[in-house]
């Protein structure tokens, strides 16, 4: 059997449906901050930012960068009408105080109880990096992990526990791939979609961790 | 009269002790006060601990310290980023002591210290490798990591504003970690782009008030960190 896994954009776009009208998001460097791209029109969310600023807008055109409005990844950003601007303390209390609603974070590797590893690979050679990671998976209210299904050699990343050192401990709640999109709950992971033409087994056997199927489960529609 | 301008970036950094733990302002290169940053250099203390949230990039600012061999640890969240070479080679030639600690309770051990708090209980980093050794807590059937407050001996800060008795605004996102640090900082050494007079700054708009802050040092069409060609580049 053939099937299609989702590029890059369709996960965005996948994702970008998800996100609620109203809601209080941060977002990952990468994938995540390409879903934002696909929130519906007639839904208004904020973005807040590391750095101390809620409101965020798209990228700026080529020529209108300002050094001083930029994203959680250095990159220039845009303040909509409405931004606020404050200082990093008060930036990572609205992260651990449970006030930014959704965090969208890109993984390496997401357990079936909901560990989350993308800060490390373990490896003792690199000098480390965290930055706001932690923060955000220990404290945002909602987390979602976006990630490949797969390593780029085939290795599941998706896993009973995480072999990478942990971001967070039990703190993602739904998991979006190239292949599906996976609840994780108290009874363990729940598929509740799957890429066009892929079979139930197909997916099960990417996945190292034990995969229950939704009832009402559904192809990912695009 | 309470007048804290000084009139040189020399006069700023005077007498910052070998060993000192230096706070610098900034995120990406949003916000560093390269100015201060030069000065320090010029002025030559050794042995220091520079507390800041990445590693400097290219050759210049934080880079261009860390490059003179004056500085003993580092503790920051995201050493590693474009650009990061000098902190790169420094480390793996175990040069370079490295303190890794998450962005959010790297601001929360400063506040700590600057708040007078012998520390605070937080959820992040629990149940992983950078809570290994550390206190934890369960409270309210959550556990929490045990984090030290964070002092320095001296905190580089990039105003927009000032006036002479040290109250501050800053440009956009270039205020970050600044107001934090000025608070948790025995001298807290600020260049601003503008002085001005005593009222100057709306009460309800001051930033960070005066009283965190010890030097200010007028440096007008600062560098931003990053730039090429930097001088007004943001205006």
């Amino acid at each position: 059997m053939t099937f299609k896994p989702l590029s890059r954009d369709e996960i965005a776009r996948r994702v970008g449906r998800d996100i609620p009208d109203g809601a209080y998001v941060n977002l990952g460097i990468g994938l995540p901050t390409l879903a934002a791209n696909y929130v519906p029109t007639d839904r208004e969310v904020i973005y807040h930012s590391e750095n101390g600023i809620l409101g965020m807008g798209p990228a700026p055109k080529k020529g209108e960068e300002d050094p001083d409005i930029i994203n959680a990844g250095k990159q220039p950003v845009t303040l909509l009408p409405g931004a606020a601007i404050f200082h990093h303390t008060d930036a990572f209390a609205m992260i651990r105080g449970g006030h930014i609603d959704l965090a969208l974070l890109g993984a390496m590797q997401v357990a079936a109880n909901g560990d989350l590893a993308n800060w490390s690979t373990g490896d003792e050679k690199l000098p480390p990096a965290v930055g706001g990671a932690m923060d955000l998976g220990a404290g945002a209210a909602s987390v979602w992990a976006l990630m490949e299904h797969t390593t780029k050699t085939g290795e599941p990343k998706i896993l009973e526990r995480c072999t990478y050192p942990l971001t967070a401990a039990g703190v993602v709640d739904r998991i979006y791939t190239n292949l599906a999109v996976i609840d994780v709950t108290a009874d363990g992971l729940i598929v509740r979609e799957m890429a066009p033409g892929l079979g139930f087994d197909e997916l099960q056997a990417r996945t190292g961790a034990k995969l229950t199927l939704a009832n009402d489960w559904r192809v990912i529609a695009l | 009269m309470i007048d804290k301008r000084v009139s040189s970036l020399a006069a700023a950094v005077e007498g910052i002790r070998d060993g000192s733990v230096i706070l610098i302002g900034g995120f990406g290169a949003s916000g560093i006060p390269v100015e201060l940053i030069d000065a320090l250099i010029d002025q030559g203390a050794k042995e220091l601990t520079v507390v800041t949230n990445n590693a400097g990039a290219g050759h210049t600012d934080v880079a261009k310290l860390l490059a003179t061999g004056r500085v003993r640890k580092i503790v920051c969240s995201f050493p590693r980023s474009a650009g990061s070479v000098v902190f790169e080679e420094l480390f793996s030639a175990g040069k370079l002591e490295l303190e890794l600690v998450p962005q959010g309770t790297l601001s929360e051990r400063m506040r700590a210290a600057g708040a007078g708090l012998g520390g605070f209980f937080t959820p992040t980093a629990a149940g992983t490798k950078l809570a290994e050794g550390k206190e934890t807590r369960v409270i309210d059937g959550r556990e929490y990591v045990f984090e030290k407050p964070l002092k320095g001996d001296v905190a580089l800060i990039k105003a927009e504003t000032a006036d002479r008795w040290g109250n501050l605004t800053f440009r956009l996102a270039a205020r970050n970690f600044a107001p934090t640090m000025a608070m948790a900082a025995d001298l807290t050494i600020v260049q601003a782009g503008r002085i001005v007079d005593l009222g100057g700054i709306a009460p309800e708009q001051v930033m960070t008030p005066g009283i965190f802050v010890d030097r200010v040092v007028e440096v007008a069409n600062p560098v931003h960190a990053g730039l090429p060609n930097a001088a007004g580049a943001a205006r």
